[in-house]
């Protein structure tokens, strides 16, 4: 049994170690091992189109999970006040969201957007000449993106709100604070954990993304997709030391979602 | 503040939740510093009746007034009370002084930082608790977070304070204490306290006045020498205090009493509650006899001044200390509870042994069913 699990472990994770290993290689193979070197992430920095693709996927992680954590915290929110009928589909579209593979969502999104824009665009030269036409590329990354997230968010949200103890907030009212009042002072800091973890889960969702963002991206960039082209090209150990930068600010940012989700579940039963 | 001194009045007040009347129109009015519980088995309408008056709920018909005002419409956050959750429901992210200082926070204007200090410093003094200010809230034990949950309400100066199975979760002893201290807190104080339980003896033993509920309606109100020495019926005669009961055809009634003819053909006469509706012949009525009220001596040793008498096996004898419990069974009547005080000889009445019980009529009460 232990060998076994020894087994699965070192198929899932040796080729990961693998590849951060290569990225400390000195030589220029990504196959053979020639002396520690940080030399690749100093030519990875200095890559212009590998800078501009980081930034790219940045600006994208940040802006999709900060509207993914909005809206889904509201949704979740929300979900105790409507009708049960209502909440029973909605959160079984939640789930369909999640287990979804990401290339239906890759492929659903750009027949919906493509088929928006064809209809808007047409319009929108006949209203206001001159005026850019709509097309792919940060909007509708960041649009997929935080569609995607909004769920995990109001999936963990909901989590924490299913298990906060109803009679706070009435505590909260009795003691003259009014609804506003309540949700800053006893909700909010009540969900705080769950919302930062699915803020992170989010970030690094999008982070990580390529198939979702093949689709959509446009002429857009993302550090996935430029990793993905690059390949084509050959694996050098720059492909390795981006893969390691990326693959551990994942983890951390995971690791940081588990320990607040682990904290908060804790937290009730010491009190 | 009310002209008549009333804080608290409920005019025909109803609740539905879906076709269930939780609270079913009842009226009410509470004596300004009072101590009133409301008591009754789950699911009879006394947690809703307290949700009602804090605004958690409002009415599907009638009227809540607190302190003169009516209140049908205004939210919690409006109204001049301040509630003692069943398990507290301090807020688990602020320490204690926080959690005590929360309703003077929400103000406007915002008191100032000094005063506000001050005025948790005295809250936390008054349930003797001064030096956990900075505590956090789990690592109190059970009696301590009732009492920080006793001074955040309190802090406030409510018209009324309302308190909900407050130490329920608490164990035998502490609750003893926490019972007394919440009687001289609520002297101290002169607010007006609610309390809502199913603890009978908590009832009994805090209360200036009870209400027994019952599917969302109140049966009897009153003190509790009224509901202990005069219950209106049988469910109020059952549910305070102990009491052994025949139910049987009415077989003669007048002023002062009634006669029952019971199932198995003896007729035991009682008088009425002083409280209580007298009862029609040929209705069913019920003797309730207190165990207290029942002599039991040995053969030939009863006093001849008995009104009524039988002759029973003693099944079992129960020792508590200042009294002792005696399970007797009797022809005509069954098995029924016998309760003497240390004090009464109990030689010779042992399990197994025949003995003779008694009581006198006008200790007797003869109620209706409902």
């Amino acid at each position: 049994m232990r060998i076994y699990a020894v087994f699965v472990y070192l198929f899932l994770y040796a080729p990961l170690a693998v590849i951060a290993l290569f990225s400390f290689s000195a030589g220029r193979s990504a196959s053979d091992f020639h002396g520690f070197s940080l030399q690749w992430y100093a030519t990875a920095a200095g890559n212009r189109l590998v800078i501009e693709a980081l930034l790219n996927s940045l600006l994208v992680a940040f802006v999709s999970s900060a509207i993914a954590t909005l809206f889904g915290t509201a949704a979740a929110l929300m979900l105790p006040r409507v009708k049960p009928a209502f909440r029973m589909v909605f959160d079984a579209l939640t789930y369909v969201a999640i287990m979804v593979p990401g290339i239906v969502i890759g492929i659903s999104t750009l027949i919906a957007l493509a088929t928006t824009f064809n209809f808007l665009n047409p319009l929108i030269a006949g209203d206001a000449p001159g005026a850019p036409p709509l097309g792919f590329g940060f909007g509708s990354l960041i649009c997929a993106h935080s569609l995607f997230a909004m769920a995990l968010v109001i999936v963990i949200v909901k989590a924490r709100l299913s298990g906060m103890d109803r009679s706070l907030v009435e505590a909260s009212m009795d003691l003259y604070a009014d609804p506003w009042g309540t949700f800053r002072q006893v909700t909010l800091p009540q969900l705080m954990p769950a919302v930062i973890a699915g803020f992170l889960l989010s970030f690094t969702f999008s982070l990580d993304d390529y198939v979702i963002a093949s689709f959509v991206a446009g002429s857009r960039v993302t550090l996935p997709i430029y990793v993905f082209a690059s390949i084509r090209r050959g694996v050098t150990p720059e492909i390795n030391a981006i893969g390691t930068t990326v693959m551990v600010f994942s983890l951390a940012m995971l690791v940081v979602a588990q320990v607040l989700l682990r904290r908060q579940a804790r937290k009730p039963a010491a009190a | 503040m009310a002209e008549d001194g009333i804080d608290v009045r409920f005019d025909t007040v109803s609740k539905h939740f879906g076709d269930v009347a939780a609270v079913d129109g009842i009226s009410f009015a509470l004596r300004r510093g009072s101590f009133h519980s409301f008591l009754g088995p789950s699911g009879c309408g006394k947690t809703t009746s307290l949700r009602l008056i804090a605004g958690f709920e409002q009415p599907s018909a009638g009227t809540v007034e607190i302190a003169g005002a009516n209140m049908v419409g205004i939210p919690a956050y409006r109204r001049p009370v301040n509630m003692v959750f069943q398990h507290y429901a301090l807020f688990p992210h602020m320490d204690v002084a926080g959690n005590v200082g929360y309703g003077l926070r929400q103000r406007k204007p915002r008191p100032e930082k000094s005063a506000l200090d001050r005025r948790v410093a005295e809250a936390l003094e008054l349930v003797r608790l001064p030096h956990l200010a900075k505590r956090r809230i789990w690592e109190l034990s059970g009696g301590q977070q009732q009492r920080v949950a006793l001074a955040r309400a309190l802090i406030n100066r409510p018209t009324v304070l309302l308190l909900d199975e407050p130490l329920a979760a608490l164990d035998r002893k502490l609750r003893r204490e926490m019972q007394i201290e919440l009687q001289n807190l609520q002297r101290e104080v002169g607010i007006t306290f609610i309390l809502v339980t199913h603890d009978q003896e908590e009832a009994l033993s805090m209360s200036d006045t009870i209400g027994i509920m019952k599917d969302g309606k109140i049966v009897q109100m009153g003190t509790p020498e009224e509901l202990y020495d005069a219950p209106v019926n049988r469910y109020v005669a059952d549910f305070v205090g102990e009491s052994n009961f025949w139910s049987g055809e009415v077989a003669a009634s007048d002023a002062g009493g009634a006669a029952i003819r019971l199932g198995s053909g003896m007729t035991l006469r009682a008088a009425y509650s002083r409280l209580g509706a007298p009862l029609k012949v040929g209705e069913t009525g019920v003797i309730a006899v207190r165990p207290e009220v029942i002599g039991l001596y040995p053969p030939g040793a009863a006093p001849r001044d008995l009104d009524c008498q039988a002759n029973v096996q003693i099944l079992n004898r129960i020792y508590l200390g200042d009294h002792s419990e005696f399970s007797v069974r009797a022809e005509g009547l069954g098995d029924l509870l016998v309760r003497l005080p240390k004090a009464v000889e109990t030689a010779g009445l042992e399990p197994g042994a025949a003995a003779v019980i008694g009581w006198r009529g006008n200790q007797a009460l003869a109620l209706s069913e409902t």
